[in-house]
């Protein structure tokens, strides 16, 4: 089952790619187009950061996730290189489950 | 064309630029790799993802997704429509880089965040060409070699949740976000993309929220008022 995913996924990704080179530009260059698909990641990466660190399944949660974001958001607002910011927030996480 | 010394040393100061982000890059994967295998994902299938997919916010995103029990489907939803951004970036580089048949086949593999920034800062369309086939083949190895090392490194941890691998994804998917922020508008919706998910949550299966935050900024990026 994740291999169907990883692959479907995969031609999707593929695919859009492929259309922005291929397709008319009329297409893409409708304003609406041109407004509407920079948001998109913009609104999915502030809910994968909400819901992965607010929930444990389908519960609401605030555990030590939260203060390894808060770490991350720190870190974030440093322009701290990539790597450093996700070391940061996983060892506030490891550390505050050690005391 | 000639070669000039002034086009081998653009030439140069390309490439130093093309290996100088697939390195930054590079490191970048490492916490893809752990954060994939920390999700449950085989070895084979991290790698597979990164010389596949090969567009970092998506596979993030369906490995966070498959990570925190949602379903595969829905992460796999969730890639390609962060992967939409890069049909965008290919209309922008169709015209620069003129590529068909076989070549723009290879080439729209390498339509990503990277090479379309590195492509389009260019002054001329030949330093345009080159740095986007250089920093997409550098970038590519690096992104791939990254990914290897990441999962082999977490594979034989005996707890990657001991040492907080489970936290990384959300501070990945912010750090991904922040640059994308940088105006009153994208703010306002990101604060609200994370409370209407987590209003959600508590109701749907996991994954659903993110589509359903995908669809309602896509109706009100479609049909509310331009500024």
């Amino acid at each position: 089952m994740i291999w169907a995913g990883i692959m479907v996924a995969a031609a999707a990704c593929y695919l859009l790619k492929l259309a922005g080179l291929s397709l008319p530009q009329r297409w893409l260059q409708d304003a609406r187009i041109q407004r509407t698909v920079p948001l998109i990641p913009v609104a999915l990466l502030a809910a994968l950061v909400a819901t992965q660190t607010f929930s444990t399944g389908q519960h609401l949660v605030v555990d030590v996730r939260a203060a390894a974001l808060a770490v991350a958001l720190v870190a974030v607002l440093l322009r701290a290189p990539f790597l450093v910011v996700v070391a940061a927030a996983s060892a506030t996480a490891a550390l505050l489950r050690l005391l | 064309m000639a070669s000039t010394p002034t086009w081998s040393q653009a030439r140069n100061a390309v490439i130093r630029n093309a290996l100088g982000i697939a390195i930054a890059t590079g490191a970048y994967a490492l916490s893809f790799g752990a954060i994939a295998t920390t999700a449950g994902l085989s070895l084979l299938q991290t790698v597979a993802l990164s010389i596949l997919m090969f567009t970092g916010a998506s596979q993030f995103a369906l490995v966070g997704v498959i990570g925190a029990g949602g379903s595969v489907w829905a992460g796999a939803a969730t890639a390609a429509l962060l992967g939409s951004r890069n049909a965008l970036y290919g209309l922008r580089l169709s015209n620069l880089l003129n590529v068909h048949g076989l070549r723009r086949i290879a080439a729209a593999h390498f339509v990503i965040d990277e090479t379309t920034a590195m492509a389009i800062a260019r002054d001329s369309e030949r330093e345009s060409r080159l740095a986007f086939w250089a920093t997409g083949l550098i970038l590519f190895c690096f992104w791939n070699l990254g990914t290897l090392i990441g999962a082999l490194a977490t594979q034989v941890l005996p707890d990657p949740k001991a040492l907080g691998f489970d936290a990384a994804p959300p501070a990945a998917f912010l750090a991904l976000l922040a640059p994308r922020l940088r105006a009153r508008e994208p703010l306002a919706i990101a604060a609200a993309a994370a409370v209407v998910a987590l209003a959600c949550l508590p109701f749907v299966p996991a994954g659903i929220p993110l589509l359903i935050v995908a669809l309602l900024v896509a109706a009100f990026g479609l049909w509310a008022r331009p500024r």
